[in-house]
């Protein structure tokens, strides 16, 4: 049964159309999975086990029938941020603890459509604010490379249980890198898809003008199957891009001769630690032996690309967050007054990332202060957006570290905001910028914990990032889950 | 220091947030020095430059006025702390002199 951890979605789906498996033993194997080893990766919130296997129970159904849809019977597992019909959705926040949404977000109605089954709901950081997964208000999850560490964040819970073999694959959400952050730091592929790729209806908003939904699959096949799911126009989002969506798995395999590659000078930089530089710099020259030319580029905006970030999705959130007011769903605490009633639901509800974020976030709209803060960081916000611009006339896609460093130890950043932010400082300008960007496993440090390399490709361009990251895992064919969970 | 904590507790106010005198100290602190940390951005001169709000520009997204079905009142309500058959309930709002 554990061979069926290396197969790719495309392989699982033929497998379950000749009959070999069903969908309902190959959600009873990563239920058992998840029972075993969960325990110590506490990935998961909650485990949907009745759910999925009357889930599989209709796969195995249409799959007879001939009907299979492209994800049918495959279990896969949710970050606790997407709106599900009738099923508990908290963002990991107490003031949404007991939220039944009345509805699915539009990834979730796709994934239905394509024959999905429902695992459960993955941790995260309380509304995604967050790069450890330890502002979490129920569980701290653990790296599944070195359980005394962070699995990155804000998609930490997506992250792990993907690398660990808890789910096929996952869906996450990054805002700042929270996809491909956790994603390089647990060894696995994770994608944000260009802004507006993927509707947004459903997504319980953090910085709107950030967010985006996407895959962290064990392989890069995966993610291009997933992200042909979710993918595509949707007019419940008015964000989203009314462009048609192509078959993203069609350029794997592809060579990638005469792709010109970009290397940012601004992103090699003291602070990176030597093996990751040593890993990133190693997959470089891969892609150069399979033809690819490299150029040197600069983006010379980058280092204001954190303070603009936490400029720009503090001042959003605390706009979003203002609906969590004790009325509507959720959490209450009495007062004598609606104001107090207010303000206590508020401070019990929320945790202390996302009460220190709604602040910093109303103190740079409040009047004085726009201006110096708000209006100046939309304004960098375009210079950074031109740094891209431009270099893309010189190259193709552009290849830098995921993280500076490999997974940190739990608690080591807790009580410093500004240097848990500092770490996400290479993966923030994509989401400033609105591109696309993967995050492919590239190598292991010395201490055996995984490293990623991020590719950035121009909008709408998610072909061909796949098409790049795919030379990378052919060539270095790096295990895929540790050793101890497959036992 | 750019702010105090009366600034902040005046903005807790605003963003309607009780705090706890450890959490104002607390935040008072951490905020100076990410306040600080983003002055960074006074070093360019940005005169002229139109601000980004939406990284990917798509405007005046319009749909046609259909009617469309819509949540009932009960799945719209379903999930308040307290209602009264159709309605959210809350505390007073308007004092009423007695």
């Amino acid at each position: 049964m554990e061979d069926l951890l290396k197969l790719n979605i495309i392989e699982l789906s033929d497998l379950l159309k000749k009959r070999e498996i069903t969908s309902v033993e190959l959600t009873n194997f990563y239920l058992e999975r998840i029972k075993k080893y969960d325990q110590y990766i506490q990935s998961y919130l909650m485990v949907t086990g009745e759910k999925a296997l009357d889930m599989a129970r209709e796969a195995n159904k249409r799959i007879e029938k001939g009907e299979a849809g492209r994800l049918e019977g495959i279990p896969l597992g949710i970050k606790d941020i997407l709106c599900t019909k009738g099923m508990e959705t908290t963002c990991a926040s107490r003031i949404l603890k007991g939220f039944i949404p009345p509805y699915d977000a539009t990834v979730i109605k796709r994934l239905h459509g394509d024959g999905y089954v429902h695992l459960g709901r993955l941790n995260m950081d309380e509304f995604a604010m967050g790069s450890s997964t330890e502002n979490s208000a129920y569980q701290v999850t653990k790296n599944p490379w070195a359980l005394d560490r962070i699995p990155g964040g804000s998609s930490g819970g997506s992250a792990a249980a993907t690398a660990a073999g808890l789910c096929v694959a996952s869906l996450g959400t990054d805002t700042g890198g929270s996809i491909r952050q956790p994603a390089g730091l647990c060894g696995v592929v994770g994608m944000k898809p260009t802004y507006g790729r993927v509707s947004r209806y459903g997504l319980v908003a953090f910085a709107s003008s950030l967010d985006q939904i996407g895959p962290l699959t064990r392989n890069v096949i995966d993610c291009a199957v997933v992200m042909n799911t979710i993918a595509g126009h949707d007019p419940l989002d008015s964000t989203s891009i009314p462009q048609p969506v192509p078959d993203y798995t069609e350029m794997l395999g592809r060579d990638i001769k005469g792709m010109r590659v970009g290397i940012p000078k601004e992103y090699f930089i003291q602070g990176i630690e030597p093996d990751v530089n040593q890993s990133v710099k190693e997959a470089l020259s891969i892609l150069e032996r399979n033809g690819a030319t490299i150029v040197d580029i600069s983006l010379p905006h980058t280092e204001y690309a954190v303070a603009t970030y936490y400029i720009i999705c503090t001042a959003e959130a605390s706009s979003n967050l203002a609906r969590y007011d004790g009325v509507k769903y959720g959490l209450r605490v009495e007062g004598k007054d609606i104001i107090e009633m207010y303000k206590r639901t508020r401070f019990a509800g929320f945790g202390k990332e996302v009460k220190r974020r709604i602040i910093l976030g109303t103190y740079v709209l409040s009047s004085g202060y726009y201006d110096a803060y708000y209006r100046k960081a939309g304004q960098v916000r375009t210079l950074i957006r031109r740094d891209f611009e431009e270099v893309f006339r010189t190259c193709d896609v552009i290849a830098t570290p995921v993280s500076p460093t490999t997974a940190f130890k739990i608690g080591e950043k807790a009580d410093d905001p500004l240097q848990m932010y500092l770490s996400d400082i290479f993966t923030i300008p994509v989401n400033l910028a609105g591109l696309p960007a993967i995050s492919v496993p590239c190598g292991l440090d010395s201490s055996s914990l995984p490293i990623g390399l991020q590719i950035i490709g121009q909008p709408l361009d998610e072909a061909r990032i796949l098409q790049v990251a795919y030379v990378i895992e052919q060539e270095k064919k790096l295990k895929k889950i540790p050793d101890r969970y497959l036992t | 220091m750019k702010i105090t904590s009366e600034t902040v507790e005046y903005v807790a106010h605003l963003a309607r947030l009780e705090l706890a005198r450890e959490e104002i100290d607390l935040y008072t602190n951490q905020l100076n020095s990410i306040l600080d940390y983003m002055d960074a951005l006074n070093r360019l001169d940005t005169q002229g430059i139109e601000p980004t709000s939406h990284p990917m520009p798509l405007n005046c997204v319009m749909r046609d006025d259909d009617i469309r079905e819509s949540f009932t009142v009960e799945a719209s309500t379903q999930n308040a702390p307290e209602r009264i058959g159709s309605f959210f309930k809350v505390p007073p709002i308007i004092e009423v002199e007695e």
